[in-house]
């Protein structure tokens, strides 16, 4: 079985705001956008990042070839039990993903 | 018609830019040069401490190079969220980096400040009057927490900037502002579209984070009455339909949805296009004004005084039995604590990251592979400096020696450095997510002019 990331040209995560993650999949085609949309699963994301499905937001937005997700941070950015300050190694959780 | 010609020299002053394309964007005339000069990503640390987190030298560099610029062009000279957390005192701190290089220049010049910090009595009385709305995830807030604040900061938008620009002044210095209202800002005054005034000025927010060589740093925005177009001001980068579209996406959690104070803007309907001349055409971005008008807070409490030590593991034996071990001196060290400090778990907290396991995901991590050795990084909060050092030093012998089974030879760690404690003062966190809803744009700011 192959990853997400070796299927898409990048996914990459981010703050947006102290108190929320983003998450933007770039998947380089259409055709692996199509792919994407219909067989990534929002609780399968939701699992991994564990998250509660109803937090989870996506967003496909077919102009770029993109698929987003959004969550609130369970820890706020800076928190004293905050591991990763600009949430950017949420993108590997993604990008490992079995797909 | 072009109502306005903004120049952006980068996303933030401190992060340096290309001079030639600084160059090419003065010879293009510009109406104003706008940069941003903070945000919340860096942490709570800034607004909490209420200081600066680039180096004074790197912002006066950056900022004589400006500052020149604009004497030649005779144009404003505009930035907002001063000294990154835009506090008060952040702003005379770029007030006195200003005066300075004006001296050294031979520079005659009108400063007018812009001043967003809060009056934490204000913000009580507006928190009873219920004028303070939470936005979602929404952290408790009562009259406690906002006492506890050691910095309260609005984020000023278009309106207050305008304020500032109809003063006249030659250099605006503007405390916490959004990224956006810098740039929108003028155009909006001089009649361009309002959506496309917020459209553009969010592309363009980040300098040359919108074309396909982030680090040149300067982009050109022309609004007008429909919409702006873009371009990108180093001569090795250029902005396409894509690589503007895709900033929406950025540190944006809804890539259609933008608020700002006053209203939102809505880009479901805006079309990109590329232009002969190297530049992106948009429009169809709409302006939602709101009933009232609000602005966004943020505040950093104190959580507490850190002091970390860092161990490393190479024993193999060790490496593999990382988890096992931390768990097992984590017990111990508590039973430590309590015995000979009289320390129970919620006046301190004691916690340990593996740096190699799952240093950075924790219990997100889903890779196992065996490390090479194991960084054991140890951080202990307490409400006083004295404490966590004491517990610090407390811990340090187990740190370095504690065994995984009774019967074995005492084994020693490495430890990095000496001292292997690192008191690590203040730590602050954020504890608004909230707006303030405002009986005019100017009651929660203050504008002070002075020449120099």
């Amino acid at each position: 079985m192959s990853t997400l990331g070796k299927k898409v040209s990048r996914i990459r995560s981010k703050n947006a705001g102290p108190f929320w993650i983003t998450i933007d999949i770039f998947c380089g085609s259409i055709d692996v956008y199509k792919d994407i949309c219909l067989n990534l699963h929002n609780q399968k994301v939701a699992d991994l990042l564990k998250v509660k499905g109803q937090d989870l937001k996506r967003f496909e937005i077919e102009k770029l070839n993109v698929i987003k997700f959004s969550f609130p941070r369970k820890i706020p950015q800076g928190h004293v039990l905050d591991r990763d300050m600009h949430g950017a190694q949420m993108a590997v959780l993604l990008s490992e993903m079995d797909f | 018609m072009i109502c306005s010609k903004v120049l952006v020299p980068s996303g933030v002053l401190g992060l340096g830019f290309d001079i030639e394309a600084l160059k090419n964007g003065l010879n293009r005339k510009p109406d104003i040069i706008s940069i941003d000069g903070g945000s919340t990503d860096s942490g709570p640390y800034s607004l909490g401490s209420g200081t600066s987190k680039y180096s004074r030298s790197a912002i006066k560099s950056e900022w004589k190079i400006l500052m020149k610029a604009r004497e030649e062009a005779k144009i404003p000279l505009l930035i907002g969220s001063s000294g990154t957390c835009g506090t008060d005192e952040m702003v005379d701190w770029m007030e006195d980096i200003t005066i300075e290089l004006a001296e050294e220049m031979g520079q005659s010049i009108k400063i007018t400040k812009l001043y967003c910090e809060q009056n934490k009595e204000f913000i009580k009385t507006s928190f009873k009057k219920q004028k303070i709305s939470s936005l979602d995830p929404s952290p408790k807030l009562d009259a406690d927490i906002i006492h506890d604040m050691s910095h309260i900061v609005a984020l000023a938008g278009a309106e207050q900037i305008q304020e500032c620009i109809k003063t006249g002044a030659d250099i605006i210095l503007a405390g916490r502002t959004t990224d956006t209202a810098i740039i929108s800002a003028l155009p909006l005054m001089k009649g361009a579209d309002p959506g496309g005034s917020w459209h553009g000025a969010k592309i363009a927010e980040c300098g040359a984070l919108c074309s396909n060589n982030p680090t040149s740093g300067v982009v050109l925005v022309e609004f007008d009455k429909s919409g702006f177009t873009v371009e990108a001001m180093a001569s090795n980068a250029s902005c396409t339909p894509e690589s503007v579209a895709a900033h929406m996406l950025y540190e944006n959690a809804d890539p259609f949805i933008l608020y700002e104070p006053g209203g939102y803007m809505d880009v479901t309907n805006a079309n990109y296009r590329l232009e002969k001349n190297g530049k992106v055409r948009v429009d169809g971005a709409n302006w939602l004004k709101s009933g009232t008008y609000n602005v966004k807070l943020e505040g950093a409490k104190i959580t507490g005084y850190q002091t970390s030590l860092l161990v490393l593991l190479r024993d193999q034996n060790y490496v593999e039995n990382a988890k096992t071990w931390v768990s097992k001196l984590s017990n111990f060290l508590k039973k430590q604590i309590k015995e000979k400090m009289e320390l129970d778990t919620p006046l301190y907290s004691l916690e340990f990251r593996l740096i190699g396991v799952n240093g950075a995901l924790g219990e997100l991590e889903t890779k196992v592979r065996e490390p090479t050795e194991v960084g054991v990084l140890c951080i202990i909060t307490s409400k006083k400096t004295a404490i966590s050092n004491e517990i610090a030093k407390l811990i340090n012998p187990f740190l370095l020696h504690y065994p995984l089974t009774d019967n074995e030879e005492l084994p020693t760690f490495a430890f990095p450095y000496s001292p292997v404690h690192s008191d690590r003062g203040c730590v602050y966190e954020f504890v608004l997510n909230h707006t303030l809803e405002l009986n005019h744009p100017m009651e929660a700011f203050r504008i002070k002019t002075s020449e120099v």
